[in-house]
């Protein structure tokens, strides 16, 4: 038994429904108990689609367990069949119908439907949504799927994209257009817009491009071994990892990876002098395994920035997620417990979070700017512009999406010149945003009271989890046997700006401590600015 | 007092009883709005990830505090043996009140996978009561799917909090159901200037304030879902005060009508304190049932608040129901709303959701209340729809809310007009 307060991934059989919700004439029986059809709206409202997702849930009651449980599944998949005729039909249980055991594969079987069933085994007390996509797709490919002849012009498959992925709509097309530019037309992009017959026709493709290993590696593999299709292993998420792509497909097809890079803007704007202003910002990285370290590639060294801490929630992908992270000289965050990924912001003190909503919502508490760059998503993930993360294009759309949440370069430099502003200062924020300005409070107390009084509520209201919702006040709670802060060294730290008065605060106690000075000075931590100075 | 009833009302109307896929949500759902009710109460969850995602997808949005809810998330290892999971719960129990030392009231919620394992929550809640006590009381409800729909969550809370009550021989009048702050303080204001009293509220915000109950306790419900917790005081040796339930003017004016008479208020003076606020009111409600009369409308089983919408609708706003659906139909607790509904609609309980999609698509509404899964498609389909969801997370219960919720139904309508005339122009 593990608490749980907010979760990054759902039950597998969500995973389950973002492919069938992606497709088109799959229709999902599932045996599940009323209530569970709450995973309808993660479709019609977060990403607003306008059908319902193609799920009949058996909606078993107490009354009939003991009973007829099985005779109720039955019923309703020959209902569903009779009502929307589907292709093809995947049928499986939930949490609670797994325990009840009625083997949903069988009784469909028995059914005799004139259309191919396709079994699902999604272990619920075990694994999560995107081991239940991952496993739901490879199990309509392999039923499907079969070898044939090629086409006569170098086509693919593109594989992974799902209903309610993060930006999945937008990749595929700018994948498509990519792969266009090389001369090669896609053949079935699937699970998300393909149909049971598209599925059918995949082994005509020469190779296939996967795009989320983790919804789509096992499908892959699959037609590997089935229709000898070799895969790519490069996700194009940044103008490197693009080119590299590209790269690879020319490997595979001997065509030329050179394309039209015309439209490609993040090279440029990084270099534009108004960007120097990024340079070194300590940015903490947390999501799905192949956002993540995509996104530490671009941050290190298309933008420019110092990669702090990374880590995923997807637990199956901790091997390449602990090598990517090694590389940046970091130790990999693999957790899907959201108050230890809170702990290790905090203690990492980023300027920027780069994470999913969950890390939107530490970064909000934290008061630390966030972009959002994996699931889980929010409605406000499904902008209505075009906004892929991959190819040319997601590598302009990431420029801008990263770059928005900070304070942007002269108006940083202002800050710095002039602290003491009564309106425009700090704790302001951005002006380019749109929450209220606070104004600041003069006279405020001395860092160390402000610090004894956080403290102390936080240890009236219960120590541990209130201390960590006050990063602060753990900060200023000076261990035992760390320097002191001097009143007036206090008082100028606080005169640093909030981005970037963290780094200073850690860079001067650990230069104090490597050089055995018991209190901070004013002189200390100008001495240690020198010191770091780059 | 204007509460004739029409000629024929629905009470003894044909129901038609359906049963097949429910597009509703679990009892669990309740805990979003009862949290934040129970000031110092924590709601935990035993079942599986997917109750865990149900309660923060369902609040659509994800709280930004730390929420006082959360799921012990039921593993492999749980379910081979039972002595194991009831230790594990201990663990978990221990540890949270541990972190949350300000939680006085726990409630162990059961779900589906704990009611099918038969995890025997109530002994646990007894055995977790005894360690614990006398700081923290441990009550267990199920909000599992196969036992509760919606609303019902908040039903078992309240049931399983009755029989602990402490008891009175005192007259009070015990007010029942969640209501917001706002509506709470304005209920409690209009009973003071009636002179009714002492008011008590359950659930209460805090344990402290926990209302006692006994032979002389006069209860009124302000929630048509509370079956249960009805039938709980009433084995307390409680009276139950049927009413028309406090939506609208009209039905405000019932509800505070029939306690009034229970505290031997006159007319005259009833009169004279609702007066002002009924006059609000019935102006507040004009302003939408311009939009609202002579529009047809369809409710999907929801949150069993449908009698008593419908009864406002049809009565104080001019709407035609053509079908009421509702989950349970306690016509013990919605007799006086069926009473003062006219006679027309189809009134359904339980759901075969392809069916009565087939019956709404015929029957082509100007205005169907549903649930969040069937908005957004029945809306492409060019259907007008209100979320029937936030019809429970509004504030609407009595007088001064009557055109906030008249507004909840004219919004889609006015909206539709207003894109309308965007794209024709």
């Amino acid at each position: 038994m593990k608490l749980t307060l907010w979760t990054y991934e759902g039950p597998p059989h969500v995973g389950a429904m973002r492919v069938a919700t992606g497709m088109k004439g799959l229709h999902y029986v599932l045996h599940a108990p009323q209530g569970d059809t709450y995973a309808d709206l993660l479709f019609t409202m977060i990403e607003r689609r306008n059908h319902r997702p193609p799920v009949t849930y058996t909606t078993f009651q107490a009354r009939d367990l003991g009973g007829d449980t099985a005779n109720l599944f039955k019923d309703a998949a020959r209902d569903a069949y009779a009502r929307f005729q589907p292709q093809a039909m995947i049928v499986g249980a939930s949490c609670t119908a797994e325990l009840i055991q009625d083997d949903p594969g069988g009784l469909a079987a028995a059914l005799d439907l004139p259309c191919p069933i396709i079994p699902l085994d999604l272990p619920s007390y075990q694994r999560k949504e995107n081991f239940g996509a991952d496993e739901t797709f490879h199990q309509i490919v392999r039923a499907l799927a079969k070898p044939m002849p090629r086409t006569a012009n170098i086509t693919c498959n593109i594989l992974g994209a799902t209903a309610l992925g993060f930006r999945h709509r937008d990749d595929v097309a700018e994948v498509t257009k990519l792969l266009g530019m090389m001369g090669i037309t896609v053949n079935v992009a699937a699970p998300l817009g393909a149909s049971p017959a598209d599925i059918a026709r995949m082994g005509q493709a020469h190779f296939n491009v996967l795009l989320y290993p983790e919804t789509g590696e096992s499908a892959a593999r699959s037609l590997e071994r089935s229709c000898g299709q070799p895969w790519t292993k490069v996700v194009p998420i940044g103008v490197g990892a693009t080119r590299d792509f590209l790269h690879e497909v020319a490997a595979i097809t001997g065509l030329s990876p050179k394309v039209d890079e015309s439209a490609l803007r993040l090279p440029w704007w990084s270099a534009s002098v108004d960007s120097t202003y990024l340079t070194g910002k300590r940015v903490f990285i947390f999501g799905d395994a192949t956002h993540v370290i995509a996104a530490a590639r671009i941050a290190a060294t298309e933008i420019g920035f110092e990669v702090v801490g990374m880590g995923c929630y997807n637990r199956e992908f901790a091997r390449p997620m602990r090598a990517a992270a090694k590389a940046y000289g970091l130790e990999a965050l693999i957790s899907d417990d959201y108050l230890e990924v809170e702990d290790a912001i905090a203690a990492a003190t980023p300027e920027l979070i780069l994470g999913t909503q969950q890390e939107r919502h530490i970064g909000k508490r934290l008061g630390i700017p966030c972009a959002v760059i994996s699931s889980p998503v929010h409605v406000q993930d499904f902008p209505a512009r075009y906004s892929p993360q991959m190819g040319f294009e997601g590598a302009n759309v990431i420029f801008d999406t990263w770059i928005h949440p900070l304070v942007m370069g002269l108006e940083e430099h202002l800050l710095t010149m002039f602290r003491e502003d009564f309106e425009f200062h700090d704790a302001a924020g951005a002006s380019h945003h749109g929450a209220k300005a606070q104004a600041r409070a003069e006279d405020a107390p001395e860092i160390s009271l402000e610090a004894e009084a956080l403290v102390a509520s936080a240890d009236a209201s219960g120590g541990g989890i209130s201390a960590k919702r006050m990063p602060d006040a753990a900060e200023q709670a000076v261990p035992s046997g760390a320097a002191v802060w001097h009143p007036a060294a206090e008082r100028e730290l606080k005169k640093i700006p909030f981005f970037v008065r963290g780094k200073a605060k850690r860079n001067t106690e650990s230069y104090a401590s490597e050089q055995g000075v018991a209190e901070i000075t004013v002189e200390t931590l100008y001495e240690a600015k020198a010191h770091y100075a780059r | 007092m204007s509460l004739d009833a029409p000629d024929r009302g629905c009470r003894e109307a044909p129901v038609l009883k359906e049963r097949g896929q429910r597009e509703v949500f679990c009892g669990l759902t309740g805990i979003i709005w009862l949290h934040r009710k129970m000031q110092d109460a924590f709601f935990l969850v035993v079942g599986s990830r997917t109750c865990a995602h149900l309660l923060q997808s369902a609040a659509g949005v994800m709280i930004f505090a730390e929420p006082r809810f959360g799921t012990a998330i039921l593993e492999e290892k749980d379910l081979a043996g039972l002595a194991d999971a009831n230790a594990e719960l201990d663990r978990e129990v221990a540890r949270l009140l541990a972190r949350r030392p300000d939680i006085k009231q726990l409630f162990l919620v059961g779900s589906c996978p704990s009611e099918v394992i038969k995890l025997d929550l109530h002994r646990a809640a007894e055995r977790l009561s005894a360690q614990h006590s006398p700081h923290v009381r441990v009550y267990n409800f199920s909000g599992s799917g196969i036992e509760t729909t919606f609303t019902q969550g908040e039903d078992a809370c309240l049931a399983a909090m009755v029989p602990t009550l402490a008891r009175t021989e005192a007259r009070e009048l015990l007010v029942v159901g969640a209501l917001p702050d706002v509506v709470e303080d304005q209920c409690l204001s209009l009973l003071a200037q009636l002179g009714v009293g002492p008011v008590r509220m359950l659930p209460a915000r805090r344990s402290a304030d926990l209302p006692a109950v006994g032979p002389n306790t006069v209860f009124a419900l302000v929630q048509p879902f509370l079956g249960d917790t009805h039938a709980a005081l009433i084995r307390r040796g409680a009276t139950h005060l049927p009413a028309p339930f406090p939506f609208g003017e009209e039905g405000t004016t019932a509800w505070l009508w029939a306690v009034a008479q229970a505290f031997g208020v006159t007319r005259a003076h009833f009169d004279a304190v609702t007066a002002a606020p009924r006059a609000r009111a019935q102006k507040a409600i004009a302003a939408h049932a311009a939009t609202l009369s002579g529009k047809s409308v369809f409710f999907f089983p929801d949150s069993q608040l449908e009698i008593p919408l419908a009864r406002f609708l049809a009565r104080e706003c001019g709407m035609t129901p053509i079908e009421v659906g509702t989950p349970y139909l306690h016509t013990g607790i919605v007799g006086p709303d069926l009473d003062l509904l006219p006679e027309g609609p189809a009134i359904s309980e339980g759901q075969d959701v392809e069916r009565q999609l087939d019956r709404q698509h015929a029957a082509n509404p100007d205005l169907t209340v549903c649930g969040l899964g069937l908005a957004n498609p029945l809306e492409a389909k060019g259907h007008t729809t209100k979320w029937a969801i936030e019809l429970v997370f509004t504030p609407v219960h009595f007088y001064e809310q009557a055109g906030d919720l008249a507004g909840l139904f004219s919004r889609p309508l006015r909206r539709k007009a207003l894109l309308q005339e965007g794209s024709a122009a």
